[in-house]
C-alpha cells in the first residue's frame, strides 16, 4: 500500500508540506483472502539509494559495536554526519542519521464500529548475528543507556537521542531493531524492510481474517523531494521466503528452453551420429 | 671482514657505488696522474651502460671502472665517476705503468653488482617502478588514496603491490649480494705481476694495462693478454676456451717469435715494446694490432692474445702483457643485453591489452556520464539524506571523480601484466665466476613465481657447486632466462610464466628427446617462445651436422684421373653395400686408426707401388690441414679428421707439428718438413693451402678447397686430367658425397721470399688487413696443378626421412639451407624425402646474372601456372602476378621442388626481385638453397619472416647456423659435433634432427593449446567478474559502489580462481601424444592461427559479458522482492555480494571444468580446492571473531551463514549457473556434431577403437574361436577405402590424404598387429581380466 501521498486524493497528501508537524494520515484497506500464519509487515521505499557509494561507507561499525573509544571518536567515514557542535554524533554517518521513523500502526475495522488494533510486536525482526553480535551498546553493566552516551549527541535528522528509541532495555540504543534493520542497507534501489512481525496467537483464527483495515501513519519521514516512495506490504512466507515470482517464472522459462534444446540436439545426435560415425572411424 | 677490495667491485658501501648514480661529474684532471699509482688510485665507477629495470635475475652487468684517480684532497668522498670518449686505439707499454695510467684506461676490477646498501631501496625501487605494471598499479593506488574517489579500500591495491615488490627486491638484493661476493672473489684472486723486475703477488683488480703476469698451468686468465713467451717450445701454448664461446676443445695460441725467447724474467723486465691495437669490442675471433719493439713492427693477431676467461693447459707458464683489463676485456665485453624474441600472441596479447585499456576507459565514460547525469537529476534533491562532499560542488565534477572510481574497480578487465616489453637483457658470456653466483642466487629464489631458472635442477645443483679454484667441471651454461616481469598484482598475468616454464620443463624432462648416446637431453633454453612451436610453418635446416650425423668419413678419392673407393665384383659391376668383401687390411702400419673401413684394395696397391701421385694426394693431405697434434688427434673440422685419419691409415702419418715444422711419418720414415705459411680457410676463400720446404729444399704449395674454387686456380695444362676428375666429383656429388678437390704447386726460392715479404707488409697494415692478405694470397694460389679429389661421407641421421615426411604432412614447408655442392645437396634431399620421384618437377636455378636468374624464376612459375590453368582454374599469368602472393600459392596444383644455389640466390635476394623469388619458392614444396653463405642464410630467413607473417624455425648445429638461429622466430640448436655456438645462440637445443617432429608435434602443439586456452578462459573470466560492476552501476546511482565484499575482489584472481585454470594451462591436452604424431594435420590449426585470434577473444568477451549480465540480473530479479524464510530482509547489499560472488565462483569453476580436456589429479585437487577454499576464507571473512578484532574491516559479519542457508539464495545460484552454462554446452554439442575438427574426430576414434576393442576382449572371451579373424574382419570392416571415398567431413587436400592414409593404415596394422599379440601373449587364457584400454 502506498501511502507516500502524492496524489493529491490520498489522505497522506496533506504531510507533503512541511508545515504539518507531527501529520498523522489514515488509509483504509480491504483484505481479500485471510492471513493464515504469521504475518509480516514491510515497510518499501523506492527510489531510496540506500547502496550508493557514499551511503553505504558512511556508518562506522567500531561504534556501533560499542566501542567507546569509537563513541567518541568516530570513523572519518561518517563525514559530515561525524560531528555536531563539537559532540560526536551517536549513531554517526549518513545511514543513521536518514533511519525511517515514521510510525505504523494497523487497526482491524471489522463488523463494530470499534476497530481492534492489531498486535504489532517489534523484535525478532533483525538478524541474530546483528542484534547479538555486530551491535552493542557502549559497555557499562547497569549503568542507565543515557549515561553510557555520555558526551554524545543525537543524529542531525532525529527528534529523540540513540538511548531512548524504545523503553525497553533489551530494544534500546544501538542493539534497537528498528534500527539494525534500517543499518542493514538494501542492494536496489527499491527495496522493503521488516517492520512489525504479527504473530498467530490462535490456531483457529487466521491472523489476519479478510475485512476492512486501516493503516494510522505518523508520517515523519520525508521522500517526496527526490520522488521516492513509501508503502507498507503485508507478507506471509513459505519454506523459501516471501513471494517470489520470479524464481518462479525464470524456473519454468529456463525448465521448458531446456527441454527444448534437449529434445533439438538429441534429433541432431541421432541424424548425425551416423554419418558421423563412419568419418570419425576411418580418418 | 672481506680482504681489501677493489675500490669499487666489492666495497659494497663505497663511494663506487654512489658514483654510479651520480651523472656527469666534473673530469679529473689527467695531470693528478702519477699521484695514485698503488694505493692511491680510487677506482670509480662511471656509466651505467645497462639501463635501469631490467628483470631481476639476469643482470650480467658491469659498471664500468675507470683509472679515476683522486688526490688525498678528495679522500674517500671523491666521487669521480668519469665517463671516457671512446677510444680511437688503445696503446700500451710494457712495464711502465706511469705512461700507461695517462690514458685512463681500466683497471682490471670488474663490478657485476649495482647496488650497496645506501642505494639499494632508491635504485630498485626506481627501477621496479619503470615496469609498466608496477606503475600502473602505483598509479591505481594513488587514486585509492584519494577519499572522494576511492572505491575500493587501498589494501585491495597495495597488498599485492608491496608483495611484488618486496619480492623482487628480496631476491634483487641476495642477487646482489652473490655478485657483490662473487665480484670480491673474483677481484681478489691471485695472480704474479712482474713489478720493478720481481714478480710478485697481486689480485687480479690490482693488474693494469700494461703489466706482465705470469700465468701457471689451469690457471684463470686474468685479463686480455698478449701472450709474450711460455713454457712450452716456439712460444706455443694451449688455452681452453670453453668459458667464452663453449668450445671444449683446445685451442693453441702462439708468441711472436721475437717475444718468445723472452723465458726469463730480467728478459721480461727489460722488455718494453709498445702495442698499438684497437679499442675494445666484443669480438672474439678478431684481433688486430701492432707491436713496436726496437725500432720494428711486429703484426699481432688474435692469435697471439689470451682472453680472459679461458684457462691455461697442458703449459706449465707463460707470460703476458695485459691489453685489456676489466670491463675492457672481450669476455665483459660480450656480455651484454639481447633483444628477446616474443611469440606472436605476445604481440597479439599487448594490442589486445591496449584494447581493453580502451573498453576500460570507455566504461568509465560511460559510467561517469551517467553519474554527472543521476547527480544531477536524482543526487541533488537525494542530498537530504546523503549530501555531497564538502569538495564536490557541481554534478559534472561528481562525474569526473567517479570515472577515476569506476577506473579502480573496473581495472581487473585489463591484464596489464600480460603487457610485455620487448627489450629484456640476459648476459651471454659471463665467465663462469659471475655465472656461478647468478645460478646460485637463482636457486635460492626459485620458488618465486617469476624470474626462474629454466634449467633442470639438477644442473643447477652442478652450477651450485661451490669453484674450486681452476678444478675444472663441465662446461656450465647456465643459459639465463629473461625473468619475466613478475606482477603478482593480479597473479594470472604471471601464470602465463609459470605455465611457459612448466611447458619448458616438460620439454626438458622429455625421455623421447633424450639422447641416450650423447647423454644429452633436450632443453629449452628459453621460455617464452613455447607456444610459438606449435605454430611453425617454415622451417630452414641446415644440413650437415643437422639433417646428417656430421661423422665424416673417407669413402672415395680420385687420384690423378683415378677414381678408387667403389667396389667390384667379380663380374666388374659395381657392389653393393651390404654384400662387400672384407674391407682391407690396414695392418702393414702400425699407426693405422682400426675403426677406418675402405673397400678398394687398389688405392693400397697403388700406395705399396710407390705411385707418385699417389703418394703426393696423400702427403697432401697429411700436410694440409690444421690439425693440432697426433695424440689427441682433435681436428677443427671432422672433415679435416676424416681426411687426415685417411692419410694415415694409407702410410703418412702426420705425428706432429711446431710452428715453423710439420712432421710426418711416410711410410714408416719420419720426415720433418718446414711450414712456411699457413692460407688459413674461410668461409670466402673456401680454400686453405700450406706453403712447406721438404728436406730436400724444395718449396711446394699445397691447396685443397672447394671445386668450384679451386678448378678455376689450375694450370691450363692439366685440362684433360681436369676433365675426368670433374666427372669424378659429379659422381661423387651425385652420390651425396661431400668433395674437396687437392693440388700443388711448386714455388721457386725467389718467388717465395718476394711473396713472403709481401705477406708481412699485408698484414702488417692497420686498415683493411684482411682484404689485402686476402689478396696476396689469391696470388700465389694460382696455376696449381691438380692432385685428385676426395669425396667424404657425411651420414643421414637417424629417423630424418620419417621426419621430414611428418613435418611435411604437417604443412610444414622444409627449407634446407646448406653450404653443400648442389649435386650433394639435391641427393640429400632425395635421401631424406624431401624431393620424391612423385614430384612433378624439380625446378634448378643456377643461373649466374640476374637475368637469367630472373629468367628461370620466371619459367619454373609459369610452368606451375600452366598446370594449374589444366587443372581449370581460370586466371590467367598476368593476372596472377597483379594479385596477391597468395593466390598464386593456392592456385598451384602438383607437387614442385626448388633448388637455388648460391649465385643466383645473391641475385634473388636483391630487392627487386626478392619477392619474385619467395613467391616461386613458397609454391614448392620443397626448397634447397645450396653453397650459401651464413648471411644468405639469415636473408632467407629473413625475407619469409616480412612477406609471408608466418612462423618460421631455423635449426642447425654449427657457427655458420647462428645468424639463421637468431633471425627466425625460433632457434634450434642441434648440440652435436661443431661446437656449441648454434646452441648458445639458440632458443631450444637438443641432439637430433628427428626430435623436431616431438618438439613441434607434440610440445609445441600442446603449448600453442593450453596457452590458447588459458587466454581464452582467463579473459571470460575476468569480464565475468568485472563487468557486473558496470550493471550494478545503473542501480547505485553510478556511485562506483562495488558489487562484491572487498576481499572477494582482492582474491578472486589471486586466490579463487587462479590454480585451476593454471593446471589447465599447464596440463591440458586435447589428444594424447600418440594421436598428435599419428594425424600431423592437427598441427593446422596453429599455423592458421585459429585457436586464439581476435575473433576468438571476442567470442571470450563476449561470453563473459554474456555471464556477467546473467550473474548480475538473475540475483536482481530474485531478491528485488524476495524475503528470508524467517520474514526478514533479504534483499540487503550484503546478502546480494555473498550471492553473487558465490554463483560467480561456481559459475566459473564450472566452466573451468567444460574447458579441460585432460583430467589429471592436480586439476581435480584444484578445482575443487579453489571451491573449497572460497568457502572457507567466506567463513573465516563473515566469523564474529574477526568482527570482534577489526570491526571496521569486516563488515560482512554473519553474513555467510545468514545467506547461504536460505533456499532462495541457492535456488538462485543454481539457475544463474545453468543459464550461463547451458549456451555454451549446446554450443559445444553441436559443434561437434556438425563441425567438428580433427581432434573431436581423433578423440572420438579413439573412444570407439577402446569400446571395440573391449567388445573385441570380451568375444575373445566369450568364445575363443579365431580372436584372429575376428581382428581380421575387424579391420576389414574399418578399411580406409571408405575414408577416401568420403572425406567430405575432412578439409584435407587429396594428396595429403592419401599420405595420410597410407600413414595411418600402416599405424593402423602396427596396432593390429600389436592387438594379435596381446591375444596371443594371452593365448585363450580365460582367466586374466582384460586391460583398460
Amino acid at each position: 500500500i502506498d501511502y507516500t501521498g502524492t496524489d493529491p486524493s490520498s489522505p497522506c497528501n496533506k504531510c507533503l508540506s512541511p508545515n504539518e508537524t507531527p501529520c498523522v494520515c489514515t488509509i483504509n484497506f480491504t483484505l481479500e483472502q485471510s492471513f493464515e500464519g504469521n504475518v509480516f509487515m514491510y515497510y518499501g521505499l523506492s527510489n531510496f539509494y540506500q547502496n550508493h557509494r557514499r551511503y553505504v561507507k558512511s556508518r562506522d561499525d567500531s561504534q556501533l559495536n560499542g566501542d567507546p573509544s569509537a563513541l567518541l571518536n568516530p570513523s572519518k567515514e561518517c563525514e559530515p554526519y561525524r560531528r555536531n557542535e563539537d559532540k560526536p554524533i551517536a549513531p554517526c554517518g549518513a545511514i543513521a542519521n536518514s533511519m525511517f521513523n515514521d510510525t505504523l500502526e494497523l487497526f482491524l475495522v471489522g463488523n463494530e464500529s470499534d476497530p481492534t488494533p492489531i498486535i504489532l510486536k517489534k523484535k525478532g525482526i533483525a538478524w541474530w548475528t546483528d542484534k547479538n553480535v555486530k551491535f552493542r551498546n557502549p559497555p557499562g553493566g547497569d549503568i542507565p543507556l543515557e549515561e553510557r552516551f555520555k558526551g554524545t549527541t543525537k543524529p542531525v535528522n532525529w527528534v529523540k537521542p540513540v538511548y531512548m528509541l524504545d523503553s525497553d532495555q533489551d530494544n534500546n540504543g544501538f542493539i534497537n531493531e528498528d534500527f539494525i534493520v534500517w543499518m542493514r542497507t538494501a542492494a536496489l534501489p527499491t527495496f522493503r524492510k521488516l517492520y512489525r512481525l504479527i504473530e498467530r496467537t490462535n490456531d483457529l483464527h487466521p491472523t489476519l481474517p479478510a475485512g476492512r483495515y486501516y493503516l494510522n501513519i505518523t508520517y515523519n519521514y520525508p521522500v517526496h523531494s527526490f520522488d521516492g516512495r513509501k508503502r507498507m506490504i503485508l507478507s506471509t512466507i513459505s519454506w523459501m521466503g516471501g513471494k517470489n515470482p520470479f524464481l518462479g517464472i525464470a524456473y519454468i522459462a529456463i525448465g521448458s528452453i531446456s527441454f527444448l534444446l534437449g529434445v533439438v540436439l538429441l534429433v541432431i545426435n541421432h541424424k548425425y551420429r551416423n554419418s558421423s560415425n563412419t568419418a570419425d572411424i576411418t580418418i | 671482514m672481506r680482504p681489501a677490495p677493489c675500490r669499487i667491485g666489492a666495497a659494497a658501501g663505497g663511494a663506487g657505488a654512489r658514483g654510479e648514480r651520480s651523472r656527469a661529474p666534473p673530469p679529473q684532471p689527467p695531470a693528478w696522474a702519477g699521484q695514485g699509482r698503488r694505493g692511491g688510485r680510487r677506482a670509480l665507477s662511471a656509466d651505467v651502460r645497462q639501463a635501469v629495470g631490467q628483470p631481476a635475475g639476469s643482470r650480467g652487468r658491469e659498471g664500468r671502472v675507470s683509472h679515476g684517480i683522486a688526490g688525498t684532497l678528495l679522500g674517500e668522498m671523491a666521487l669521480c665517476a668519469k665517463k671516457r670518449p671512446p677510444e680511437e686505439e688503445r696503446r700500451a707499454r710494457a712495464n711502465d705503468r706511469e705512461y700507461n695510467e695517462k690514458f685512463q684506461y681500466a683497471s682490471n676490477c670488474i663490478k657485476t653488482s649495482k647496488y650497496n646498501i645506501l642505494t639499494f631501496l632508491p635504485v630498485n625501487l626506481f627501477e621496479q617502478f619503470q615496469e609498466v605494471a608496477n606503475t600502473y598499479f602505483l598509479f591505481l593506488l594513488i587514486l585509492q588514496l584519494i577519499p572522494q574517489i576511492s572505491s575500493l579500500s587501498w589494501f585491495t591495491t597495495i597488498v599485492p603491490l608491496v608483495l611484488v615488490l618486496t619480492i623482487t627486491a628480496v631476491k634483487d638484493a641476495t642477487d646482489d649480494y652473490f655478485r657483490h661476493k662473487s665480484d670480491n672473489q673474483v677481484n681478489n684472486r691471485q695472480s704474479q705481476v712482474l713489478i720493478n723486475g720481481v714478480l710478485q703477488q697481486e689480485q687480479w683488480m690490482n693488474v693494469c694495462v700494461g703489466d706482465i703476469i705470469k700465468l701457471e698451468n689451469n690457471q684463470f686468465v686474468a685479463a686480455d693478454l698478449l701472450l709474450l713467451s711460455s713454457s712450452e717450445p716456439h712460444g706455443l701454448c694451449y688455452i681452453e676456451t670453453a668459458e667464452l664461446d663453449g668450445e671444449t676443445n683446445m685451442k693453441v695460441r702462439q708468441a711472436i717469435p721475437v717475444t718468445s725467447e723472452l723465458g726469463d724474467i730480467s728478459k721480461l723486465a727489460k722488455f718494453d715494446g709498445e702495442v698499438i691495437c684497437e679499442p675494445p669490442n666484443n669480438k672474439l675471433d678478431k684481433f688486430s694490432g701492432t707491436l713496436y719493439w726496437k725500432e720494428n713492427k711486429f703484426p699481432l693477431s688474435n692469435q697471439n692474445m689470451l682472453l680472459r676467461g679461458c684457462v691455461l693447459r697442458n703449459t706449465e707458464w707463460c707470460f703476458g702483457l695485459v691489453i685489456f683489463a676489466g670491463p675492457d676485456t672481450k669476455l665483459m665485453q660480450n656480455s651484454g643485453r639481447t633483444k628477446f624474441k616474443r611469440t606472436s600472441i605476445d604481440r597479439l596479447m599487448n594490442t589486445l591489452v591496449l584494447w581493453i585499456f580502451g573498453f576500460l576507459v570507455c566504461m568509465g565514460v560511460i559510467l561517469a556520464i551517467g553519474n554527472a547525469i543521476w547527480e544531477h537529476e536524482v543526487g541533488t534533491r537525494f542530498q537530504v539524506y546523503l549530501p555531497w562532499d564538502e569538495a564536490v560542488d557541481s554534478a559534472f565534477f561528481s562525474g569526473f571523480l567517479s570515472f577515476w572510481s569506476y577506473i579502480i574497480i573496473l581495472n581487473t578487465v585489463v591484464p596489464i601484466s600480460l603487457y610485455v616489453r620487448y627489450v629484456t637483457s640476459l648476459p651471454q658470456g659471463l665467465p663462469r665466476e659471475l655465472k656461478w653466483s647468478h645460478s646460485k642466487v637463482f636457486f635460492s629464489v626459485k620458488m618465486h613465481c617469476a624470474g626462474l631458472e629454466h634449467r633442470a635442477l639438477s644442473e643447477m645443483l652442478t652450477a651450485c657447486i661451490p669453484e674450486a679454484e681452476g678444478l675444472q667441471r663441465g662446461p656450465v651454461w647456465v643459459g639465463h632466462l629473461p625473468a619475466p616481469a613478475p606482477s603478482l598484482t593480479s597473479c594470472p598475468l604471471c601464470s602465463v610464466e609459470v605455465i611457459r616454464l612448466g611447458h619448458s620443463y616438460f620439454i626438458n624432462w622429455d625421455k623421447k628427446m633424450f639422447c641416450m648416446k650423447k647423454r644429452t637431453p633436450a632443453e629449452a633454453r628459453t621460455t617464452t617462445l613455447n607456444e610459438e612451436l606449435g605454430q611453425v610453418e617454415y622451417i630452414f635446416s641446415d644440413k650437415t651436422g643437422t639433417l646428417t650425423q656430421n661423422i665424416m668419413v673417407f669413402n672415395k678419392c680420385s687420384i690423378h684421373g683415378r677414381s678408387y673407393g667403389d667396389v667390384f665384383d667379380v663380374l666388374g659391376h659395381k657392389a653393393e653395400l651390404g654384400e662387400r668383401p672384407e674391407p682391407i687390411d690396414f695392418s702393414f702400419n702400425p699407426l693405422a686408426d682400426k675403426k677406418f673401413l675402405f673397400w678398394d684394395p687398389t688405392l693400397l696397391e697403388a700406395v705399396k707401388m710407390g705411385d707418385r701421385h699417389t703418394h703426393e694426394f696423400f702427403r697432401l693431405l697429411s700436410l694440409c690441414h690444421t690439425v693440432m697434434s697426433e695424440e689427441k688427434n682433435e681436428a677443427q673440422s671432422p672433415d679435416e679428421g676424416a681426411l687426415v685419419t685417411a692419410a694415415r691409415n694409407f702410410g703418412f702419418v702426420f705425428r706432429s707439428r711446431t710452428p715453423k715444422t710439420i712432421t710426418v711419418h711416410e711410410l714408416g720414415t719420419a720426415i720433418t718438413y718446414q711450414l712456411l705459411a699457413i692460407l688459413d680457410f674461410n668461409n670466402i676463400r673456401k680454400r686453405m693451402s700450406v706453403i712447406v720446404r721438404n728436406p730436400e729444399g724444395k718449396i711446394r704449395l699445397y691447396c685443397k678447397g672447394a671445386d668450384t674454387i679451386l678448378l678455376e686456380r689450375l694450370h691450363h695444362s692439366t685440362q684433360e686430367l681436369l676433365n675426368t676428375t670433374t666427372d669424378h666429383l659429379n659422381e661423387y656429388a651425385g652420390e651425396g658425397l661431400r668433395t674437396l678437390v687437392l693440388a700443388y704447386k711448386d714455388l721457386d726460392e725467389e718467388y717465395y721470399e718476394e711473396w713472403a715479404e709481401r705477406r708481412l707488409q699485408a698484414s702488417l697494415a692497420q686498415d683493411s688487413r684482411e682484404d689485402r692478405l686476402a689478396s696476396v694470397y689469391e696470388e700465389v694460389e694460382s696455376d696449381m696443378v691438380l692432385l685428385g679429389a676426395t669425396a667424404i661421407e657425411d651420414k643421414l641421421q637417424q629417423g630424418v626421412p620419417e621426419t621430414i615426411a611428418l613435418l611435411t604432412l604437417a604443412n610444414i614447408k622444409i627449407w634446407v639451407l646448406t653450404g653443400d655442392k648442389q649435386e650433394t645437396a639435391v641427393n640429400i634431399g632425395y635421401s631424406c624425402k624431401m624431393l620424391t620421384d612423385d614430384m612433378t618437377e624439380v625446378f634448378i636455378v643456377t643461373g649466374h646474372t640476374v637475368l637469367e636468374v630472373r629468367e628461370e624464376l620466371r619459367k619454373a612459375r609459369e610452368k606451375m601456372m600452366d598446370s594449374s590453368r589444366t587443372v581449370g582454374n581460370g586466371f590467367t599469368y598476368q593476372e596472377k602476378l597483379s594479385s596477391k602472393l597468395a593466390s598464386v600459392l593456392e592456385a598451384v596444383a602438383g607437387e614442385y621442388a626448388l633448388v637455388i644455389n648460391g649465385h643466383s640466390l645473391a641475385h634473388a635476394l636483391e630487392a627487386d626481385m626478392e619477392l619474385e623469388f619467395l613467391e616461386t619458392a613458397c609454391a614448392c614444396k620443397a626448397v634447397i638453397c645450396c653453397r650459401v653463405t651464413p648471411l644468405q642464410k639469415a636473408q632467407v630467413v629473413e625475407l619469409v619472416k616480412k612477406y609471408k607473417k608466418a612462423v618460421t624455425l631455423a635449426i642447425g648445429d654449427g657457427a655458420n647456423d647462428v645468424s639463421m638461429i637468431k633471425t627466425a622466430h625460433i632457434g634450434v640448436g642441434i648440440s652435436g659435433q661443431e661446437g656449441i655456438q648454434a646452441v648458445l645462440a639458440s632458443d631450444y637445443s637438443f641432439s637430433q634432427f628427428k626430435f623436431l617432429q616431438r618438439l613441434l608435434l607434440v610440445h609445441g602443439r600442446w603449448s600453442y593449446l593450453r596457452m590458447c586456452k588459458f587466454l581464452c578462459y582467463f579473459f571470460y573470466k575476468n569480464f565475468a567478474f568485472t563487468m557486473v560492476h558496470f550493471w550494478f552501476g545503473f542501480f547505485c546511482g553510478f556511485s562506483a559502489q562495488t558489487v562484491y565484499d572487498q576481499y572477494f575482489i582482492t582474491l578472486y584472481n589471486i586466490v579463487y580462481t587462479s590454480l585451476p585454470v593454471l593446471a589447465m594451462g599447464v596440463f591440458d591436452q586435447d589428444v594424447p601424444e600418440q594421436r598428435s604424431m599419428e594425424y600431423p594435420k592437427l598441427y593446422e590449426p596453429g599455423q592458421l592461427n585459429l585457436l586464439f585470434n581476435k575473433r576468438e577473444f571476442f567470442i571470450c568477451i563476449a561470453q563473459g559479458i554474456y555471464t556477467s549480465v546473467l550473474m548480475f540480473f538473475i540475483p536482481y530479479g530474485v531478491f528485488a522482492e524476495a524475503t528470508r524464510d524467517d520474514g526478514t530482509q533479504l534483499a540487503d547489499y550484503q546478502s546480494f555480494a555473498v550471492t553473487v560472488a558465490t554463483s560467480l565462483v561456481i559459475v566459473v569453476s564450472v566452466q573451468i571444468g567444460l574447458d579441460t580436456g585432460y583430467w589429471t589429479a592436480i586439476n581435480h585437487f584444484f578445482i575443487w580446492g579453489s571451491l573449497a577454499v572460497y568457502f572457507a576464507i567466506l567463513f573465516a571473512m563473515h566469523s564474529n571473531g574477526l568482527f570482534d578484532m577489526f570491526p571496521n574491516q569486516f563488515r560482512f559479519v554473519g553474513n555467510a551463514q545468514n545467506t547461504l542457508a536460505q533456499p532462495t539464495v541457492w535456488l538462485t545460484i543454481v539457475l544463474t549457473t545453468v543459464v550461463c552454462i547451458m549456451p555454451v554446452v549446446a554450443f559445444r554439442f553441436l559443434r561437434l556434431h556438425l563441425k567438428p575438427d580433427l581432434s573431436d574426430t581423433v578423440r572420438y576414434t579413439q573412444l570407439v577403437r577402446k569400446k571395440q576393442k573391449a567388445q573385441h576382449r570380451c568375444m575373445r572371451r566369450v568364445g575363443r574361436t579365431g580372436s584372429r579373424r575376428s581382428g581380421y574382419a575387424f579391420s576389414h570392416q574399418e578399411g580406409f577405402g571408405e575414408l577416401i571415398m568420403s572425406g567430405k567431413n575432412m578439409r584435407v587436400s587429396s594428396l595429403a590424404l592419401s599420405s595420410f592414409t597410407t600413414r595411418s593404415s600402416s599405424s593402423w596394422i602396427e596396432s593390429l598387429r600389436r592387438k594379435k599379440s596381446d591375444s596371443a601373449s594371452s593365448p585363450s587364457g580365460g582367466a586374466d581380466k582384460p586391460l583398460k584400454g
